[in-house]
């Protein structure tokens, strides 16, 4: 047993301070942590709010697979406490920047290759504290994998982009770094590449990501050293010498398709749903579950795309940013989600418009 | 429905009034009012709260359901939603006041989708009946909470049940997709979506476990997994409970995630030895039975490592099941040992806190403590993985005052598991059960958050009233008091 914990800065009481004063004032505000995000989702309004002081890792006990640490923790940072005790964060988030911090990955919810094969971001989360939009200073969840008391809020906060509280410290469970892993690459055409992906994923073999670009399909096994060597023997192809950097470009957005200027979409749809026959240059990620599309297309003619096959589609970069960056909700979802942001925060202070556009002036149509 | 009612006259002929209006869109027999028919709905697992609903309603369609609840809010009627009535908390204990909506007849598979890896199921199909359903591709759906040949799908979500393989393959909440449910005024609503994510908020983690509070199911598309190539149980003795639990820390420590990993201690193995035979050490202090799944290369490779570390942390006795035979009998005795412990002791209560697995040794010890103090003995089940901590309290309802001990002592426990960072419900929801630890658990603000949070999906309280979260005035009035505890019924349900 070894309890490692690294130095940090506790500001938990000035944020809440500093947010007690805004609300009292009522100004809006922008919750900034590293900022490598801040391309992602919808212009948010407001005043600059600083966290990425309210650092450090508060508590880490490896063999019981649950890190505690401060939302503003550098993910680089908190990634090598975990990799010098042999462990790793499953969801693999991506940073796009090494500013990077443990609060924007989980306000972001976005997850790495092994998504489909380990779990996402709101797989591991296990408890958050926060400050919701009233800067009172909330606990819900906890350090332990198993919590059924109350409602899941700490979940809740995975992906709402800060807008139902500011995040002030995240457990998450992690999980060993497999003893190897390798990647293998085969030349296949899109159809084939999605039916094989999903034929492999219906089997029992120690699958860690598979993607599809560049007329090649990518596969990574992670387990034993047997178990690793059985399943290439059963998939094939030829070994990539740097593996590890390939999963990691492809996590960042570096691979040459990331390059460029045009607008860049995420496409979620049922991981074996056929190719969409829309232009454009596309990426398979997550064994078909994700894919990434460039171009000027329609907005309209790809929403309807990503829906007709049960999936939804989110301008990741680019475009207008002030538009509907993520797919539109049903009229009773959205006005749900105007219910709960109210209840989290009752005078929309916290990231506005980030998530949802703004609701209508009072009076009008709608909620 | 809110005044008081002042007979039983009115109270029959408002009960009368309101069935009539069900009757207008409800199946012939799907509308129960008499005595008789009501009393099999009184109590859900959890039999030692019993109340007779004011009616049952046994819906077949999805738009049947969206109109009796249009009736219920329009007439402002309380609701309790119900799977098959297996949960141990109370979770659906029906109200004098209120309609029991079962959803039992929502028991439908609709499509298995083995390419997608998905399966679309009505909420009252049972949890094993997916796995069973999916067996001929090579699938399954992973979690199995002990009562799965039983329980269903519906009420899994409610409850956000787990099982013995949570540690590899996680709750209810990482293994499903979408839901289909229904509003208090009768809004279907899709929640999640037929790939991996959705936009907006995780609507899908709140709604799981919310134990109809929020909405009612009517459609659940889970995920399902290639079923492993082998999987292989090991048993271990140990002579000190502190053993067993630094092995367990051992074998995460070394970078294995055992698909079930159960501890249990010397009353338990037996109890359970005694009941089922399943070959395990009398003598010993604790017992670790560790599965490990994967392909064959893995699990041999797993196998003897594991059987190494656990040699190495003192264990008295390693032994690996031959075959799939010693391995179900291994695994009986575990999923044996509520009923077995039910054989030894006129009545029993289980707990189902969580702890840091750290702290086991520090609370199995205070446990003990206060099992000498109350006079009560204790068996204790551990799913050791994850450390969800099942404390079965021996006693006799019969016996004056035993039963207030019990009580006492159980509530202490759960304010044990908070008291090292723990949690009051591990996987069995709070229901009625634990609503005065919830106090404990959780501050004044963050009541307030849930109840919030409730209103939006619910503003007028009509859904599941009196569970899960306690009213600040329930917290004030009853402080420091503990709750009944509960003997299970259906004994011959396999229980972890």
């Amino acid at each position: 047993m070894e309890a490692a914990v690294q130095p940090g800065a506790d500001e938990g009481q000035a944020l809440q301070e500093a947010l007690s004063r805004a609300v009292e004032e009522k100004i809006p505000l922008e919750i900034i942590g590293g900022g490598s995000k801040r391309f992602y989702g919808r212009r948010a309004r407001g005043e600059p709010f600083h966290v990425a002081g309210h650092r450090g890792v508060v508590d880490y006990e490896p063999t019981e697979l649950v890190v505690t640490a401060r939302a503003g923790t550098p993910l680089q940072e908190l990634e090598a406490l975990l990799e010098a005790h042999g462990q790793m964060l499953a969801f693999e988030p991506p940073h796009f920047g090494e500013t990077a911090t443990l609060g924007g990955a989980i306000a972001c919810g976005l997850s790495g290759p092994r998504r489909p094969y380990a779990g996402a971001a709101r797989d591991f989360v296990l408890g958050v504290e926060y400050l919701n939009g009233k800067a009172e200073r909330l606990h819900c969840g906890g350090r332990v994998m198993k919590n059924v008391a109350g409602y899941d809020v700490s979940r809740l906060m995975v992906g709402a982009l800060g807008t139902l509280g500011v995040l002030l410290r995240v457990s998450l469970k992690v999980v060993p770094r497999p003893a190897r892993e390798l990647t293998l690459v085969l030349q296949t055409v899109p159809q084939d590449a999605i039916d094989q992906m999903n034929r492999w994923a219906g089997r029992p073999l120690p699958l860690s990501a598979a993607c599809y670009a560049d007329d090649q399909l990518y596969v990574r096994l992670s387990g034993t050293e047997r178990g690793v060597r059985a399943a290439r023997r059963s998939i094939g192809g030829d070994e990539l010498p740097s593996g590890d950097r390939f999963w990691r470009d492809l996590r960042e957005q570096r691979l040459a398709f990331f390059a460029g200027d045009a607008p860049l979409w995420r496409v979620s749809v049922p991981p074996a749903a056929p190719p969409a026959s829309l232009s454009g240059a596309w990426l398979l990620d997550w064994g078909g579950a994700q894919r990434w599309l460039r171009g000027e297309q329609p907005v309209a003619a790809v929403r309807e795309a990503a829906a007709a096959v049960g999936g939804h589609a989110t301008l990741f970069r680019g475009g207008d940013r002030r538009g509907d960056v993520f797919h539109p909700l049903a009229p009773g979802l959205l006005a749900l989600h105007r219910r709960l942001k109210r209840a989290f925060d009752p005078r929309g202070l916290l990231n506005p418009d980030r998530l949802c556009a703004p609701a209508p002036p009072a009076g009008g149509a709608r909620d | 429905m809110n005044q008081p009612l002042s007979s039983d006259t009115d109270r029959r002929t408002q009960t009368q009034r309101l069935a009539g209006l069900f009757r207008r869109f409800m199946p012939r027999d799907g509308v129960l009012v008499d005595a008789e028919d009501l009393r099999p709905y009184e109590c859900d697992g959890l039999s030692a709260y019993r109340r007779v609903p004011m009616m049952v309603l046994l819906p077949e369609t999805v738009e049947q359901v969206q109109q009796a609840l249009e009736v219920c809010s329009a007439e402002r009627v309380p609701v309790v939603a119900r799977g098959a009535g297996t949960g141990l908390s109370g979770g659906a204990l029906p109200r004098e006041d209120a309609v029991l909506l079962s959803l039992a007849r929502f028991n439908r598979i609709v499509h298995i989708d083995p390419m997608n890896r998905v399966a679309r199921v009505q909420p009252g199909v049972r949890n094993l009946a997916i796995s069973e359903a999916a067996a001929p591709y090579g699938l399954y759906y992973a979690p199995d909470p002990s009562s799965q040949i039983a329980c269903s799908i519906g009420g899994n979500v409610a409850e956000n049940a787990g099982g013995v393989h949570c540690l590899k393959y996680g709750l209810t909440v990482h293994n499903l997709l979408e839901i289909k449910v229904i509003t208090i005024e009768g809004e279907a609503l899709t929640i999640g979506g037929q790939g991996l994510d959705a936009p907006g908020y995780d609507l899908l983690a709140v709604l799981t476990g919310s134990e109809g509070m929020l909405a009612v199911i009517v459609e659940v598309t889970v995920k399902l997994l290639p079923k492993p190539e082998r999987a292989q149980v090991i048993l271990a003795a140990f002579d000190r409970i502190e053993q067993a639990g630094n092995a367990v820390a051992a074998v995460i420590g070394a970078g294995i995630i055992p698909a079930g990993l159960e501890m249990m201690d010397n009353p338990a193995i037996r109890a359970a030895e005694d009941f089922v035979h399943a070959g395990y050490p009398t003598g010993a202090a604790a017992i670790l039975l560790c599965e490990l799944d994967g392909t064959d290369e893995e699990v041999s490779e797993l196998i003897a490592q594991v059987r190494q570390l656990l040699v190495d942390h003192g264990a008295s006795a390693v032994r690996a099941a031959k075959d799939d035979a010693e391995r179900q009998r291994l695994w009986a005795g575990r999923k044996a040992a509520f009923p077995a412990v039910g054989r030894i002791s006129p009545d029993y209560y289980c707990m189902d806190g969580t702890i840091p697995r750290a702290q086991l040794a520090h609370v199995l010890k205070r446990i003990g403590e206060m099992s000498a103090e109350y006079r009560l003995p204790v068996a204790n089940v551990f799913h050791a993985g994850d450390g969800n901590l099942h404390p079965l309290i021996l006693y006799d309802a019969n016996v004056p005052g035993e039963l207030e001990r019990t009580e006492e002592f159980g509530g202490r426990i759960l304010e044990l598991c908070v008291e090292v960072g723990g949690t009051i419900t591990g996987e069995h929801g709070v229901g009625v059960e634990k609503i005065n630890q919830m106090c404990v658990q959780f501050r004044e603000p963050e009541l307030v958050q849930f109840h919030a949070l409730k209103a939006a999906f619910d503003p007028r309280g009509l859904l599941n009233p009196g569970k899960a979260i306690p009213t600040l005035a329930r917290c004030a009035e009853f402080g420091a008091m503990h709750v009944h505890g509960g003997k299970l019924p259906f004994p011959d349900i396999e229980r972890f």
